[in-house]
């Protein structure tokens, strides 16, 4: 990260030693105080801090539910009641860890969708994104295995079903599915190394949120008109403005998050998995968490298990190619009236395909979760790319302060002789 | 009989409501099971407490009737005395707790031994393991209820899933309770019961394997002044009773919960206000805060 620019002059003499030696603390004012951020961000910019927040509150919680939970068959649903009601504030711990985790979902959804709609994705972001991507799957595995931990029914039949699509794999589907059991149906071995991943996963997650956010320092921030800075009365510097506002829309999901977590603590899960695991009774219903609703539905929307299983993993593996398949030159879907439309409309099928993906595959479901399916795809790989072709954007505006003029009359941006356009020396 | 025939015609708004939408649900889904009636809990809402006189009538309920053969075993006789549950005396959750008899061991001598429990143990469970409990009840073992009312629930439905949230709705699992202790009775005339079943108007396929559990006047509620029964000695207030107790297993924190819940929204709502003026602050150093884009096309005129 030498080519990050600093303003930053250490002023302590040790400050000086250490700063030749580690210049930490230059990298952390270059990235977020002296960081220029485009000045018109609206909330849904927010989202990023706002998940950092999260993957540090599901770490914190579950250190501490590590230290009373029990990854044995016989004592996990014991050891999480015993958190339940013995541990002093055990109750606390674990639901919000439970709600945290859809917490987490719920912002990196809106984070999604934002980059969606902002063309977020494009050049000369595609790493950037793609690095999302794979905190997204990662995101996914991580909190599929917690699910596991309390060894409910949801949790035993969720993760034989789950663990059971590898066995779709031709060849070597079988091997893969007992080494992911540790045996020949799923139990303890699955519980313990389910676990030991779970533990692991998180730190990965942070991995790649550094290289996330890197990589996001490098172009800087997209903003709402899909422009990019131009000059420093584009930006403000990320400390205090960015800053303020990020502790702010923080604060406000903390009230969201507590609601969930004081007053409707099992709404987000399932009844079932307060009944212990029990292999000899499946539940009527075998139904995943809401977060994976979409792409369950679309798993179960091909009548082949291969078939499905593929379905299901190129739904989200696909998103990676958005940066190639989106033709069209303008970034900000609100300069794009057309692609706007069908925006809203793939929101509404992501929306019905998760309703599809909580009722039982059978009947009508099937082919309306068929229709939105084949809709999900095609959302990709025909209106992106075409769209780009056939659409006539309306005109941009010159800069974004020309653009946020017409809402308000802009004062002083970055301060003078600030580095605007965030690494325009590297 | 006049509110189901509300309740079917409800049923009928929504199905043709979703087969508009294109999403017909397959008719047997929408029926069968009927929805519980919801109840008055004192437990429900952001401030709800348990009605400490009720628990107690609920724990006399369990104690001497569902007892017999369900298990209490994640609950100890201390809890019967701790804070936001039924609050006995701990003179009294001694006394009882000294009723019962608890394995334990092994002695100095490696037998295992029997002794008179202490607040500290936990419930003894009714059978020594599953497969004595399903031989003494015609092949199912009778499930523990420590945490029944949060094992149990009934589908919602669109909308009402999402306005549960709003109205924190979290009681789903005590009204079926309630509504399946009340919903013994006679099968419809087409309806075959297989041997060893009960019909049951909310058991999820009408057979259920625990014949009906309480009787009107089976339980002796403690006497006010005027020497009547604190409650009525009938099925329904045994049903609320106990079902108010087994939440209170369920979930022995929820006053707790909901007590400190308050105080972190209240504090985050303040913080949350000062956070705002100090950002608003904050940005009129460049001029206030902008946001988003011009609506287009570009109005600006040089």
């Amino acid at each position: 990260m030498s080519e990050h620019s600093t303003t930053y002059v250490p002023k302590s003499a040790f400050g000086k030693w250490f700063e030749s030696r580690l210049p930490i603390a230059g990298l952390i004012h270059s990235s977020f105080i002296a960081f220029p951020v485009p000045r018109n961000l609206t909330y849904f910019w927010t989202f990023g801090a706002i998940l950092a927040f999260m993957l540090v509150s599901q770490i914190v919680t579950g250190v501490f539910l590590a230290m009373y939970y029990t990854p044995n068959a016989a004592m996990a649903f014991q050891s999480v009641e015993h958190i339940m009601r013995d541990v002093n504030y055990g109750w606390l711990l674990r639901y919000l860890h439970a709600n945290g985790a859809s917490m987490f979902f719920v912002a990196v959804y809106v984070h999604i969708f934002r980059n969606f709609y902002y063309g977020s994705y494009k050049a000369p972001r595609e790493v950037l994104y793609i690095l999302g991507v794979i905190i997204f799957l990662l995101m996914m595995a991580t909190a599929f295995m917690g699910y596991v931990l309390p060894w409910g029914q949801m949790s035993f039949w969720g993760a034989t079903v789950i663990t059971n699509l590898f066995s779709a794999i031709p060849g070597v589907g079988e091997t893969i599915v007992h080494y992911l059991w540790g045996g020949y149906s799923v139990g303890n071995p699955t519980l313990n190394r389910f676990f030991s991943l779970h533990y692991l996963l998180p730190f990965m997650i942070v991995g790649v949120v550094i290289l996330h956010i890197w990589a996001l320092h490098v172009p800087g921030q997209n903003n709402p008109t899909g422009i990019p800075i131009k000059s420093g009365k584009d930006a403000v510097p990320f400390t205090p403005y960015a800053t303020i506002k990020d502790i702010f829309a923080v604060v406000v999901f903390m009230l969201f998050f507590a609601w969930w977590v004081f007053y409707v603590p099992n709404y987000l899960g399932h009844a079932d998995n307060y009944i212990p695991a029990n292999p000899a009774v499946t539940p009527a219903h075998i139904v995943p968490e809401w977060y994976f609703l979409p792409f369950y539905a679309i798993l179960r929307a091909i009548p082949d298990k291969l078939g499905g299983v593929i379905a299901m993993i190129s739904a989200i593996l696909i998103w990676c190619l958005m940066p190639w398949l989106d033709t069209s030159k303008v970034r900000s879907t609100a300069y794009r009236p057309l692609y706007k439309q069908f925006f809203w409309l793939f929101v509404v099928v992501c929306v019905v395909l998760g309703w599809l993906g909580s009722r039982p595959a059978e009947g009508w479901y099937v082919i309306a979760s068929q229709i939105c399916t084949v809709y999900y795809f095609a959302h990709f790989l025909i209106v992106l790319p075409v769209l780009g072709f056939v659409e006539r954007p309306l005109p941009l505006p010159n800069s974004i302060l020309e653009s946020v003029m017409g809402v308000q009359k802009g004062g002083a941006g970055m301060p003078a002789g600030a580095n605007a356009a965030p690494h325009s020396k590297g | 009989m006049r509110e189901l025939g509300k309740d079917k015609m409800m049923k009928r708004t929504l199905l043709i409501a979703a087969a508009v939408l294109g999403f017909a649900a397959p008719a047997y889904a929408a029926g069968e099971t009927p929805v519980p009636p919801q109840q008055k809990w004192s437990f429900a809402g952001p401030f709800g407490t348990f009605d400490r006189a009720q628990l107690q009538r609920g724990f006399k309920v369990y104690r001497e009737v569902c007892s017999s053969c369900h298990g209490l075993t994640y609950v100890a006789f201390r809890n019967l005395s701790e804070e936001g549950g039924p609050e006995f005396s701990e003179a009294q959750v001694k006394a009882l707790a000294a009723e019962y008899q608890i394995t334990d061991g092994p002695n100095e001598a490696g037998d295992m031994f029997q002794r008179p429990g202490r607040p500290a143990d936990r419930f003894p469970a009714p059978f020594p393991n599953d497969n004595a409990a399903a031989a003494a009840n015609g092949g199912k073992a009778p499930p523990d209820l420590s945490l029944m009312p949060k094992a149990r629930t009934y589908e919602r439905g669109f909308p009402w899933f999402i306005l549960d949230v709003f109205r924190q709705y979290s009681e789903n699992g005590a009204d079926y309770m309630v509504a399946l202790l009340n919903g013994y009775e006679e099968p419809p005339a087409d309806f075959q019961v297989p041997e060893g079943g009960h019909y049951n108007h909310y058991y999820p396929g009408h057979v259920i394997a625990m014949p009906q559990p309480l009787s009107d006047g089976q339980v002796e509620y403690p006497k006010n002044e005027a020497g009547q029964p604190q409650a009525p000695e009938t099925v329904d207030q045994y049903a609320k009773d106990v079902t108010a107790f087994l939440t209170w297993t369920a979930e022995p924190h929820l006053e707790a919960r909901k007590r400190l819940g308050f105080q972190v929204m209240l504090f985050l709502l303040v913080l949350s206000g000062l956070l705002y003026f100090t950002k608003k602050k904050v940005w009129a150093r460049v001029g206030g805060e902008v946001e988003g884009h011009a609506t287009p096309p570009m109005t600006h005129n040089p």
